[in-house]
């Protein structure tokens, strides 16, 4: 809405109308083309000077932003001075302003005024100023678009100057509006980018809907919740129309309702498909234009509800926390209440803030306590106090060990304490209370006396066992060599009696066998008292010798030497045997010699000679010692021990008790006195028992001083071989 | 060592040859078995029985065991090895009576044992036993008890 006044100065006119049409023509054409004032401004001033002979002139246009009248082209003047010009609109009086308004071109005489308002040359002679457009512009009379000044030779006003005023004032006017117009779009425009990301901005998803529910406006946000994008998967379509219809429900619901109300709504994520509660704040806007709109705000309170539950759920821990913490405590009362040693609790004053039972015992007067009771527990005070401080002033570490000599109030016994105490800090690193426990050593040094003692007895003894091995190893050893040397003389003597039986039994082989002859009368014939003195000469070579063949017998053994000849045979055969070969000896004893025998006797397996030496050795021995009455012979068999026994009873002299084990031993009688009744070197029981035990078997004996014995052989009825 | 040769009374009578280097028990049997009308020659080691052996050619020998030198086994085996003595009886006689003698004995090639004490009348039942044929050797005669 600029007018441009133009004040021509033509120095030359010219004519030839043809021309001067198509030129106006051509101009009118530039001036729809060019969109630039300043280039409009500049070509109608050529113009001028080509067609109305203008020799200097400006265009001035006014900038109704600024509110000034600013130069914007000249013809014959320094560009300096063109930029360089400008008025305030305001300044109505000023000749040039006044000019902007007038409706006619005034004409400004040169003199000294010009010469302050018109950059030079334009001052030197007088000017015409022309308002831009000269004719008004509908509905804006008064607004111009410029103004022309103009000087050189001119005729009044040349209806050249005039078109030219109008066209261009009309067309500055226009380009003026358009700019503004531009302007004006752009502010929009960027107004409307500013509010759209000022509600993408916005965290919530906001929207906005017609009365149908149709989505007008939404936020980036709401648009992920709402508005489904070409090619997206079927989850995420599926789930952003379930919104919508969500959404629809809550609003139409929302509109019966009439009022603004907060509803919650429960969403589905479309990105990941997890739930989501919003709260949905909405309002009607009334607009007379674009209708009536629902605009919703949705608040993500899906959070909001997770954190709720947790609270809770902390809140039940910590009452749950603090029930454990009670019982905790309960427990930890009835155990330092049950533990048996004494458990003290100190403040960091010194104050005893808690004891155990045990403890109360030791630092509490009991009731009718003496004298000494009161002392004992005021000692134990001191003590412990003393102890208690030493922890308090010390820094280093957390426990404290000590020891001190406490007594005990009822028995007043002083017992050595071990003290172990512990500080219990506060979160600040403050020592709150020292908790003590006093453990009685009394039990503990006894124990390691004890030890010690046992320990000292233990080696003591390990000692003595030592010397008692070391001793029983030379024993032993003695004893080895003992044994080999005995053996080596065993034997030395086996050989000797074998040597001796044989060097003994030459020379009785000549007595016998000379006695022998005699007898027989080789040497002719003898007297009744010869022969009877040869005889007793041949009975006691015969005694001889059969001590010789017991002394062999033993000797052979000792030495390991009696062979044994195991074959089966009666018993019944055996005892036959030996009665026949005992028969002398029977007469000569004149007694009455049964034998019995079981009927179902069974054979025995057994060394036949060995059995008819033993039975017949006691049988003779049976005949010898006995006077009167007579011997019993008798066979038995046992079949729960398979044992066969051959028993030879006597009613002989008998033997006394503590004779009767004395009797199998070596050249033994009962009587054993030099001038003993009964002959014999006492070596057949002695053989037999030998013998007997080389069977497998023994002798048994029982005898009665004065009454007779009996001796009894117990075999097994079959021998076993070693 | 002693010889007696003057009681050759009859040619026809078995000659004995006793062994036994205890000259009395020697001279004792050979005393009655001349008594008993036996011819008897005498030796007292393994030697001079095995010389009179080979000389004389005996009807029998009693042949003691222990002998000085070589003793009455060796004499025996070396005498039944020999061709000109085998046939003669041997009736070995000792006064070891420990088992084992008699095996031997028995080995070496006595033909009967006796042990000792052996009285004359005891050896003469021998000596007649053996000359009368009977071949087969008694073990052990009296001598136990």
């Amino acid at each position: 809405m600029a007018r441009i006044a133009s004040l021509v100065t033509s120095s030359q006119r010219r004519s030839g109308r043809p021309s001067a049409a198509a030129s106006r023509l051509a101009f009118a054409e530039f001036l729809l083309a060019c969109d630039d004032p300043a280039e409009c401004a500049q070509r109608a001033l050529e113009w001028l000077g080509e067609h109305a002979d203008l020799r200097h002139g400006l265009c001035a246009a006014v900038d109704p932003e600024q509110g000034r009248l600013s130069g914007l082209a000249g013809r014959g003047l320094a560009p300096s001075e063109v930029s360089g010009f400008g008025l305030d609109l305001e300044d109505r009086d000023h000749p040039l302003v006044a000019a902007l308004y007038a409706k006619q071109p005034i004409l400004l005489p040169v003199g000294a005024e010009a010469r302050k308002l018109l950059p030079p040359p334009l001052d030197q002679s007088t000017c015409l100023l022309l308002p831009l457009p000269l004719t008004p512009l509908a509905g804006k009379a008064d607004l111009k678009a410029g103004l022309l000044a103009l000087s050189g030779v001119f005729q009044s006003t040349s209806p050249e100057l005039m078109w030219i005023a109008d066209v261009l004032g009309r067309r500055l006017a226009r380009l003026r509006s358009l700019l503004a117009l531009a302007v004006t779009e752009r502010r929009l425009a960027r107004e409307k980018t500013l509010l759209y990301s000022v509600i993408n901005a916005v965290p919530d998803p906001v929207l906005l809907t017609d009365t149908e529910g149709r989505m007008l406006l939404a936020n980036q946000r709401a648009e992920m919740l709402f508005a489904a994008q070409e090619r997206e998967s079927e989850g995420r379509r599926r789930a952003i129309a379930l919104n919508n219809m969500l959404l629809s429900a809550a609003l139409s619901q929302q509109a019966m309702g009439g009022v603004q109300t907060r509803r919650e709504l429960p969403l589905v994520n479309p990105e990941d498909g997890s739930d989501l509660l919003f709260e949905l704040l909405s309002a009607v806007t009334r607009d007379a234009r674009e209708g009536t709109g629902v605009v919703s705000i949705l608040r993500n309170v899906t959070d909001l509800r997770e954190a709720t539950e947790e609270i809770e759920e902390n809140y039940r821990k910590l009452r749950l926390a603090e029930q454990s913490a009670r019982a905790e405590r309960d427990r930890l009362d009835l155990i330092i209440d049950s533990v048996a040693d004494p458990i003290v609790v100190t403040d960091p004053t010194g104050n005893i803030v808690m004891m155990n039972p045990p403890a109360d015992r030791l630092f509490t007067v009991p009731k009718q306590a003496g004298v000494a009771a009161a002392r004992a527990v005021r000692a134990n005070d001191a003590h412990f106090t003393s102890f208690v401080s030493n922890v308090f002033l010390t820094d280093t570490g957390s426990r404290w060990l000590g020891e001190c000599s406490l007594t005990d109030p009822v028995s007043l016994v002083a017992s050595p304490v071990e003290a172990v105490a512990g500080k219990i800090l506060s979160e600040h690193g403050e020592v709150i209370a020292v908790v003590t426990i006093l453990h009685d050593r009394t039990e503990a040094i006894e124990k390691a006396e004890l030890y010690e003692q046992l320990k000292r007895a233990s080696e003591e003894l390990e000692e003595k066992v030592g010397q008692a091995t070391a001793e029983l190893l030379r024993q032993n050893e003695l004893l080895q060599r003992q044994h080999v040397e005995l053996e080596q003389a065993s034997a030395l003597k086996s050989q000797f009696l074998a040597n001796m039986s044989h060097e003994f039994r030459t020379p009785l082989n000549a007595i016998l066998g000379y006695t022998n002859m005699l007898l027989q009368g080789v040497s002719g014939a003898m007297s009744q008292q010869q022969k009877r003195s040869l005889l007793r000469i041949d009975s006691n070579s015969q005694h001889l010798l059969s001590i010789i063949n017991d002394i062999l017998d033993i000797s052979r053994i000792e030495a390991g030497k009696m062979p044994l000849h195991v074959d089966e045979f009666a018993a019944r055969d055996l005892l036959a045997e030996v009665m026949a070969e005992v028969e002398p000896i029977i007469a000569r004893a004149k007694l009455p010699v049964a034998t019995e025998l079981e009927p179902k006797l069974p054979k025995v397996l057994s060394d036949r000679q060995k059995v008819k030496q033993i039975v017949q050795n006691l049988l003779t021995n049976a005949l010898k010692f006995t006077q009167n009455g007579g011997v019993r012979v008798r066979a038995s068999y046992d079949p729960k021990t398979d044992q066969v026994a051959i028993a030879v009873a006597d009613s002989g002299i008998g033997i006394a008790r503590h004779d009767q084990a004395k009797i199998f031993d070596d050249f033994r009688q009962a009587d054993n006195s030099p001038t003993r009744e009964y002959g014999g070197a006492g070596l057949g029981l002695s053989i037999c028992r030998r013998l007997a035990s080389m069977l497998g078997g023994r002798i048994k004996l029982t005898s009665e001083l004065g009454r007779g014995s009996t001796f009894t052989l117990c075999l097994p009825r079959r021998l076993r071989r070693k | 060592m002693k010889r007696r040769r003057e009681n050759r009374t009859a040619r026809e009578q078995p000659l004995i040859l006793v062994v036994d280097d205890f000259q009395d028990n020697r001279e004792m049997y050979a005393e009655y078995l001349r008594f008993q009308g036996f011819r008897v020659a005498e030796a007292s080691d393994g030697q001079g029985a095995l010389d009179q052996a080979f000389r004389l050619r005996p009807h029998l020998i009693v042949m003691d065991l222990s002998l000085p030198g070589m003793d009455g086994w060796e004499a025996t085996r070396r005498l039944k090895q020999d061709d000109r003595t085998r046939h003669i009886p041997v009736v070995a006689v000792t006064g070891h009576a420990l088992a084992g003698h008699s095996k031997g004995a028995r080995e070496a090639g006595c033909d009967s044992f006796l042990s000792k004490p052996c009285l004359p009348d005891v050896l003469l039942k021998e000596v007649h036993r053996m000359l009368e044929g009977e071949k087969t050797p008694r073990s052990r005669s009296k001598g136990g008890r």
